[in-house]
């Protein structure tokens, strides 16, 4: 089990390096520059700027001096946020996205899983449709139409929760941003549950195990139900990755101070080292996400082992 | 005995217990009644370094941090500020400033030495400074700044603890302005180079002004707390300011509906402003802003747009009353000139046909194109560049509408602000949307916009005549006679067509009715030593 671990971290570094050197060399590649805005700085100032960012030297050498920042564990000034460092800002901003995101993914698995499982044994019923109903305006319905609409509905006419901010955490701004972000995850959950649940009771082992004269309920829960979670599973890695990298629409809408919203700004302001940073931090999430998943499938499969 | 003794240290600790409890209570809730502004502030501040710094969302901040030499009220209007007094030589080229007896925050004086300090740190090329370009006219500055000479040569002097000097190359007409600019506020030279780095740090940061930063988490929040070192800290009725970064419009909007926010500088979503218009009269402030929204013409030879009667053509068929007052419809003023009305200097002069009836108006564009030599048989195309948001898209639907009124036809395309604006820099572009707000209220920066070579001079256009007027108006301190020259360069603009002016900025804020000392103007600063909250 350990050397497969160390094995697996082995195989990381150069995927990581892959991912940095295509994310450098195509930010570069994307027209228009940090400095290109509304306003046209005077060429002594941009001079000025360029240096200070070293966006003077060659692209090969800033490459180099960009590889053994991160290798010093630096991801180098932001341009945009010039009193943090790239570092400073995820550091702060990951907290509360991974707060968001676990508590989405918690909801999302409580209510998803038994809603899937439901729909999987009464398939083809009234229930069924209902479920799957729901779970299809849930994928189909986006956040940004849904969060401004919960914002409206608890926060502005009823004023049962804060309309926005973080407030540090505390539950009432949690609720809204939570149910947004669960919402189609839920659903996504629901429908890979049901999937795969009918397609393991339509096994013979299932088979067996009722002809045993289990209840269906035992069936369920000690034959059926750990086979069918492995699809799930695999949908969960990169899932909980992305969740609590955090979403820029959740994040604008309630105001709160995750890092998603860099993804999308930091790209737009051309801020090179920010856009990097994230997705060196998305990459690692995305690579450890994965390799926890297959340590976990061998939980739930006897017949994966890593030796 | 003992146990006595005991228990009424027992006693006496619980009694200091409740003591500091009552106390912290009554310190956690009296702050937020009636003494916080919770302020919607736009974007996240990039920084609140003041010469780092390049957006209204950031210098609202800073100049809470930052006393300046000469300072804004609360309508704009330029007042003493760290420099009590002043005197400008007849010629203009020399300043004397008379430092009143302010101290910084954690109680250091200060001193000439301060300024002289900060000023030589703008013009510094490591520090980078955005506006660094608004004091080129010190002795020395630009040469400074384009790394030719060391800092210590700038034209300032601290003559002695409360007397600083500053030398001009030339008048400079805008120059009290820019020392009202964050940029060149005094700056805490012991605190700074005691740090490692950067210095703006929460908790930590020496200001001179009437606010203090005790708090920033990105993205989430800033707080600041009344200086008690501020020279008028008397004056300062607020406790304590929460800036908080929200730049979706909608949101803002809903905050301040609830009572979490008592002003919002965010901006309200177009589709929504008739609703808040009728919903809060009182609340929704709208006034004119130092800023022009227009289209460049590409007037490099070889584009058709290097022809006047065709810029005048598609000046001509456009009706800016349709998208002022239809498609955007905030009390935006339909423009036929390039500087903002609300702008300084007494410039007058319009386009020509300003009052000319439509259709008289569209039947002479259709003749200009004409004789150009585009007509039915030989259409004109072109393309429309605007950066990505939706009034700008719906504008250029709107006016490529009515360009097709007079046969010409167009290919909108649209991209993100960065990719804009290098092609706009680039020259790549026929017809591009631009925006441009003053930092300081005076003509000369806009008009440095049309200077032959002049950065900014995005669609090339070139007149003799026009440079030599904006290289006076740069140098003439008399507003009297200031006044006709600037006319003189906006109407030669407005002749040749060298733009299509569309609409005059103007700044939309919600303001609840307990805010007392908030007026509207034209550089849209309100600063909080000002504004006081009733219940």
């Amino acid at each position: 089990m350990l050397s497969y671990i160390i094995k697996r971290i082995g195989q990381a570094i150069p995927t990581l390096l892959i991912v940095i050197t295509v994310s450098f060399f195509l930010m570069r590649l994307a027209p228009g520059g940090p400095f290109d805005g509304e306003r046209q700085l005077p060429p002594e100032i941009e001079a000025n700027l360029m240096a200070a960012y070293h966006m003077d030297e060659p692209l090969w050498q800033q490459y180099v001096r960009y590889l053994d920042g991160i290798a010093h564990g630096d991801f180098g000034p932001s341009f945009k946020y010039k009193d943090f460092s790239v570092t400073d800002l995820i550091w702060q901003g990951f907290p509360v996205s991974l707060t968001l995101g676990a508590w989405a993914m918690l909801v999302a698995l409580i209510i998803g899983l038994p809603l899937g499982i439901i729909a999987a044994i009464k398939r083809n019923s009234a229930v069924d449709y209902l479920v799957m109903g729901i779970a299809l305006g849930g994928i189909a319905v986006p956040s940004f139409v849904i969060a401004p609409i919960l914002a409206l509905v608890f926060g502005v006419i009823l004023a049962w929760l804060p309309a926005g901010g973080w407030h540090d955490g505390a539950l009432p701004n949690l609720v809204m941003p939570v149910a947004a972000l669960a919402l189609a995850q839920i659903a996504a959950i629901a429908r890979l549950m049901r999937a795969s649940m009918i397609e393991v009771l339509g096994s013979q082992y299932i088979r067996t195990a009722r002809a045993k004269g289990l209840t269906p309920t035992e069936v369920i829960l000690r034959h059926a139900l750990r086979p069918a979670l492995l699809p799930v599973l695999s949908y969960l890695g990169p899932a909980i990755a992305a969740i609590v990298t955090g979403s820029v629409v959740i994040e604008q809408i309630f105001g709160l101070p995750g890092i998603g919203r860099y993804f999308v700004q930091g790209a737009l302001n051309r801020d090179y080292t920010l856009v990097m940073g994230v997705v060196v931090f998305y990459a690692i999430l995305i690579i450890v996400m994965n390799l926890i998943v297959d340590l976990l499938y061998s939980v739930l499969d006897p017949q994966i082992r890593y030796d | 005995m003992f146990t006595m003794v005991a228990s009424r240290v027992r006693i006496a600790i619980f009694k200091v217990r409740t003591a500091i409890l009552a106390l912290s209570l009554a310190a956690a809730i009296l702050p937020a009644h009636g003494a916080t502004l919770k302020i919607a502030n736009g974007d996240e501040p990039g920084t609140l370094d003041p010469q780092k710094a390049s957006g209204t969302w950031e210098t609202r901040i800073i100049r809470e941090l930052f006393a300046t030499l000469v300072s804004y009220d609360s309508k704009a209007e330029l007042v003493p500020g760290l420099a009590s007094s002043w005197e400008i030589s007849d010629d203009g080229l020399t300043y004397t400033f008379h430092l009143r007896d302010a101290k910084w925050s954690d109680g250091q004086p200060i001193t000439a030495d301060d300024a002289v300090f900060a000023l030589r740190r703008e013009l510094a090329p490591s520090t980078a400074a955005y506006n660094a370009n608004l004091y080129y006219t010190i002795k020395n500055a630009a040469a400074i700044n384009a790394g030719k000479a060391t800092p210590d040569t700038l034209g300032v002097e601290a003559v002695d603890q409360h007397t600083l000097k500053i030398y001009l190359t030339q008048p400079t007409p805008f120059f009290l302005q820019a020392l009202a600019m964050a940029e060149s506020a005094p700056l805490p030279r012991h605190y700074i180079e005691s740090q490692q780095g950067n210095w703006v740090k929460a908790g930590k940061l020496v200001v001179s002004g009437p606010f203090q930063l005790t708090r920033w988490i990105p993205q989430s929040d800033i707080q600041l707390s009344k200086n008690p070192q501020f020279y008028a800290a008397d004056s300062v009725k607020l406790d304590t300011a929460h800036f908080y970064p929200i730049n979706d419009a909608q949101a803002a909007l809903n905050r301040f509906r609830t009572g979490e926010l008592t002003l919002s500088y965010t901006g309200v979503p177009a589709t929504q402003y008739p609703t808040v218009k009728k919903n809060f009269p009182n609340e929704l402030k709208v006034a004119p802003l130092l800023g022009e929204y227009y289209y460049v013409f590409n007037m490099r030879e070889g584009s058709p747009l290097a022809d006047k009667r065709i810029r005048e053509a598609l000046n001509l068929a456009v009706r800016r009353d349709i998208i002022a007052h239809r498609i955007l419809g905030q009390g935006q003023s339909p423009s036929y000139w390039y500087l903002p009305k609300a702008m300084e200097g007494g410039a007058e002069g319009e386009m020509s046909f300003a009052h000319q009836p439509m259709e008289e108006r569209l039947k002479r564009a259709r003749q200009l194109l004409a004789e150009a030599g585009y007509g039915p048989k030989h259409p004109l195309h072109l393309g429309i560049a605007y950066n990505t948001l939706d009034d700008h898209r719906r504008i250029a639907v709107a006016i490529s509408a009515m360009w097709k009124q007079i046969g010409v036809t167009t290919t909108l395309t649209n991209s993100e602000a960065a990719v804009h604006f290098n092609a706009l820099r680039q020259g790549n572009f026929e017809v591009g949307r631009y925006g441009g707000v003053a930092t300081v209220n005076d003509p000369q920066d806009f008009l440095k916009s049309f200077v032959t070579g002049g950065e900014g001079n995005y669609g090339h256009y070139h007149n003799a005549r026009y440079d030599q007027l904006v290289d006076a108006i740069s140098r003439e301190l008399d507003p009297q006679k200031r006044a006709p020259l600037l006319t003189e360069a906006q109407q030669l603009l407005l002749n040749d067509y060298a733009l299509l002016p569309l609409y005059d900025y103007v700044s939309i804020n919600l303001v609840s009715d307990k805010v007392k000392g908030w007026h509207t103007n034209p550089l849209d600063v309100h600063p909080l030593r000002y504004i006081s909250l009733t219940q």
